[in-house]
């Protein structure tokens, strides 16, 4: 049954989700949303969203209470907010609530604030996948799949039948042939399936802020992925003079020093893909994260090569960031550019600092591909 | 819904109680509800056909949450009307239903009876129902986000209001006035007297000094606590916004005796849930339900008071101290320890006592009538305050006067700062000046600037606020542009010299 209420909190929930909106920006740029990420919810701190009226400072309200204790005995902790930072007190608009938004709901906000397309997905939905729902009813099954509304209402009809069914004293007990069970049916689905997968450049000169851009970017890049495809892998590859396939702990947590040898990546990069993912069943989309300081011109040319023969033809999209980092020369990305000026699916973007996050990920999603 | 066959009896059965042990009550209708009807229903603050607003959402949101989480349940849900709206939860067993029925009784009663209650509208279903089609009118002539802008303001202020004036006569009336400085006659002679004293000047001479006087009036005469008033009469309000904040004034007027007998109506409806399934209602079989649920609504978590427990013990301490005559000089005076506490004169006033403290008595002047120290002591009652070194807060006193008077200034204006209208047309430059009457505690600094904010959209021209910030006396000022503080010293010691 629709309510009134309903208008009411759709209405909270169209002013929450304004807020999100206006505020992406700055929560792009904080590292904070991603802890605050359970299994399908985050909740994220929304400035202000109670209505203000004249009223004590909670922390100076003395009271009364009952029960145990001697004089002196602590009997509750301060406000929490004040607690956190000692200057939060006199700036407006401190007081924060906390909303839970689900992820995919998060992803549309970012979408629709990004503007970005809905992808299109290639190749065959190859993949099948089953999934079982309790929809179907049945007369045998386990005590804790019993459905108490339709057994109640079967022994209500054979008590009515029968003629023992009391108005006045509406006393229903089913018995065995009355009980009855939810029970599951398979559906079949087909879908395609998606992989990302993330190099990141690891060597001396990417320092612990650049990472943290590359971890805040992937984050988002994930969200707006993981609502477009159902099943998405993610894998992580390392490189300086090296690369290694590792999991998402040591991809953003490593810090390795030495040169960098980007083509060792794309070379990795290109055997996993064949060995794993062959481009007619996945959608493919590869991210590079480098500072654009590779070792030598000739490794470069053998990276264009890489790039040319197998990566690109195999992915949906290549996209390459480059984070400033005081060090790097950036020349990278010029010989990306000059080596593939007119390719679609190619997308570069320069990432100067958090800041530029929110712009970087309107192009590299933007294509819809 | 309406009542299953079953409850049907039950009602009947408790209604029967109810009228043999003397309570006088409006007649209750009661609805059977889902828990999904019921959060959405206690969302709207019991009135289902409300204004449209986004905040009976976010506390849709919040209460069905928490009744997923199995946080919180709503037991029982009255409206103060005539006939009284009560609401079941239907998938409660039904010895809660017998609790909640025989507790709505008490509260009915205690809505018709109640002297603090008596200038409520008993007709607010319908009033509220109105509220609504009149708001949904405004929406489709101006708009939602304006509309809504504008009751968001108006919610901000609304604690604001004065719930005693509707007992007493704060203004003055403009006809007593007397004019008792007349324009001054030259001496003259009688014939004389239209030459030396041309009636005209004299009248033109009269309206100077009158407009003069006028001027120099403060403007509101006396500081005006109905501030919510002030901004309807004396605010440059167009017609749709005097309508929207005239609907906020009238439901905060409503609720307010419920704030201001929390403990009281609570503690009245519990006394007599208890006595009615203790004496009549309940199956020896329901005993353990009964018990269970009933130290429910009473136990206090964590040494919190709990308005429905304190209410209960007071009014049972009442019964007890009139049946046994424990009250008066002479059980006062008496300094027998021993005999006080055998004190019996065989009064039996009890019942006659509560019935006539529930009809007389708001929180504030019902804790400081019946809590003795004697209470004080045996519910280990204490006072807390904050420690600013530790950031907790700390039991600060056992003393029964301490605990008094804790206890009464948390009860003091319903736990809302004291502020008024001090002027109108603060330095001529028609501002307005609200003043906060200061008790030993700052405001919220964060929310008095939001809350400002509000009142400028209002008032429409700048407004400013006088309050104390850590011990220092300060000017709040909102232009409609930036906001700005200043210091009141010069003001504060010419007050002081008045």
């Amino acid at each position: 049954m629709p309510q009134r209420i309903d208008q009411d909190t759709n209405r909270f929930k169209q002013i929450v989700r304004g807020r999100i909106k206006g505020h992406l920006r700055k929560f792009m740029q904080q590292g904070e949303l991603i802890g605050r990420r359970g299994k399908n919810l985050v909740s994220i701190p929304i400035p202000q969203i109670d209505l203000p009226h004249f009223q004590f400072d909670p922390n100076q309200r003395p009271g009364v209470g009952q029960g145990e204790g001697e004089v002196g005995d602590v009997v509750g902790a301060g406000e929490g907010e004040e607690e956190s930072g000692q200057k939060a007190g006199n700036a407006p608009g401190q007081h924060i609530l906390e909303v839970d938004v689900t992820m995919d709901e998060l992803a549309d906000i970012l979408g629709e604030e990004l503007e970005l397309p809905n992808i299109q997905e290639r190749g065959q939905k190859n993949l099948r996948t089953q999934t079982n729902r309790y929809t179907g009813i049945s007369n045998i099954g386990p005590e804790s799949m019993r459905h108490f509304k339709r057994t109640y209402r079967e022994a209500l009809k054979r008590q009515i039948a029968s003629g023992e069914y009391d108005p006045d004293n509406p006393v229903i007990i089913p018995i065995r042939r009355d009980l009855r069970y939810r029970t599951w049916k398979v559906s079949e689905k087909k879908e395609s399936n998606a992989v990302i997968v993330y190099m990141m450049d690891v060597s001396g000169s990417m320092g612990d802020e650049q990472k943290e851009i590359v971890r805040l970017e992937s984050f988002w890049i994930d969200m707006w992925l993981r609502r477009q495809y159902k099943g998405l892998e993610l894998r992580y590859i390392i490189h300086d003079a090296e690369a290694r396939l590792v999991d998402q702990e040591t991809f953003y947590h490593t810090r390795e020093s030495g040169g960098t040898v980007i083509s060792s990546a794309y070379k990795l990069c290109s055997a996993l893909l064949e060995r794993h993912y062959p481009p007619s069943e996945w959608n493919i989309y590869l991210f590079h994260f480098s500072d654009g300081d590779n070792w030598s011109q000739g490794d470069t040319e053998e990276c264009m090569t890489l790039l040319r023969t197998s990566l690109i033809p195999a992915a949906n999209l290549f996209c390459y960031g480059q984070v400033e980092s005081p060090y790097g020369t950036g020349q990278f990305l010029v010989d990306l550019r000059d080596a593939f000026p007119e390719e679609p699916t190619v997308v570069h973007s320069q990432i100067e600092n958090k800041e530029a996050i929110y712009d970087s990920i309107k192009t590299f999603l933007g294509k819809g591909r | 819904m309406i009542l299953t066959p079953e409850l049907e009896r039950i009602r009947q059965v408790t209604h029967g109680h109810a009228l043999d042990y003397g309570l006088d009550f409006f007649e209750v209708i009661y609805e059977i509800l889902t828990y999904e009807e019921m959060n959405a229903i206690a969302s709207y603050g019991g009135f289902p056909t409300r204004y449209p607003h986004w905040r009976f959402g976010m506390e849709h949101e919040q209460l069905s949450k928490s009744y997923a989480f199995g946080l919180h349940k709503i037991y029982e849900m009255v409206i103060n009307n005539d006939p009284c709206y009560a609401y079941l939860l239907d998938a409660n067993p039904v010895v809660d239903h017998k609790i909640v029925m025989a507790h709505v009784y008490g509260h009915s009663d205690f809505f018709k009876n109640n002297a603090w209650f008596s200038k409520t509208n008993r007709k607010m279903m319908d009033q509220m129902a109105n509220h609504g089609t009149r708001i949904r009118r405004l929406i489709d002539t101006h708009g939602l986000e304006k509309v809504e802008d504008f009751i968001d303001c108006c919610l901000s202020l609304e604690n604001l209001i004065d719930p005693h004036s509707l007992f007493i006569r704060r203004e003055r009336d403009p006809e007593s006035v007397q004019e008792d400085d007349q324009v001054r006659k030259l001496r003259s002679k009688d014939y004389m007297q239209d030459f030396i004293n041309p009636p005209k000047v004299l009248e033109a001479e009269q309206k100077r000094l009158k407009a003069e006087k006028e001027r120099e009036r403060p403007f509101p005469e006396e500081p005006v606590r109905d501030v919510l008033r002030f901004l309807l009469n004396h605010g440059q309000l167009k017609s749709w916004e005097a309508e929207v904040l005239s609907i906020i004034r009238d439901e905060a007027y409503y609720f307010a005796p419920q704030a201001q007998t929390k403990i009281t109506n609570e503690g009245w409806a519990s006394y007599w849930h208890s006595t009615m399934m203790t004496e009549k209602l309940m199956d020896a079989s329901e005993l353990i339900d009964y018990a269970d649920h009933h130290s429910g609504t009473l136990g206090g978590g964590s040494r919190r008071l709990n308005p429905y427990k304190l209410g209960l013990e007071l009014f049972r301490d009442i019964e007890d101290r009139w049946n046994k005559g424990r009250f008066g000089k002479e059980y006062e005076e008496c300094t027998d320890v021993l005999e006080k506490q055998h004190w019996d004169l065989k009064l039996g006033q009890g019942r006659a006592k509560i019935f006539e403290v529930r009809k007389v008595h708001n929180d504030i002047t019902f804790i400081d009538s019946f809590l003795t120290e004697d209470f004080c002591r045996e519910h280990r009652m204490f006072s807390f305050a904050f420690d600013q070194k530790t950031g907790n807060f700390h039991i600060d006193s056992r003393k029964f006067q301490q605990v008094k008077r804790g206890l009464l200034f948390q009860l003091t204006n319903s736990g809302q700062p004291i502020i008024y209208v001090k002027d109108g047309n603060y330095g001529n430059r028609s501002e307005l000046l609200l003043s906060h009457q200061h008790e030993g505690i700052d405001l919220k600094v964060d929310y008095a600037r939001e809350t400002l904010k509000n009142l400028q959209r209002l008032w429409k021209r700048p407004v400013n606020l006088e309050t104390v910030v850590a011990e220092n006396g300060k000017i709040l000022r909102y232009d409609g542009e930036n906001f700005s503080e200043q210091d009141r010293k010069e003001e504060a010691s010419s007050t002081a010299s008045d």
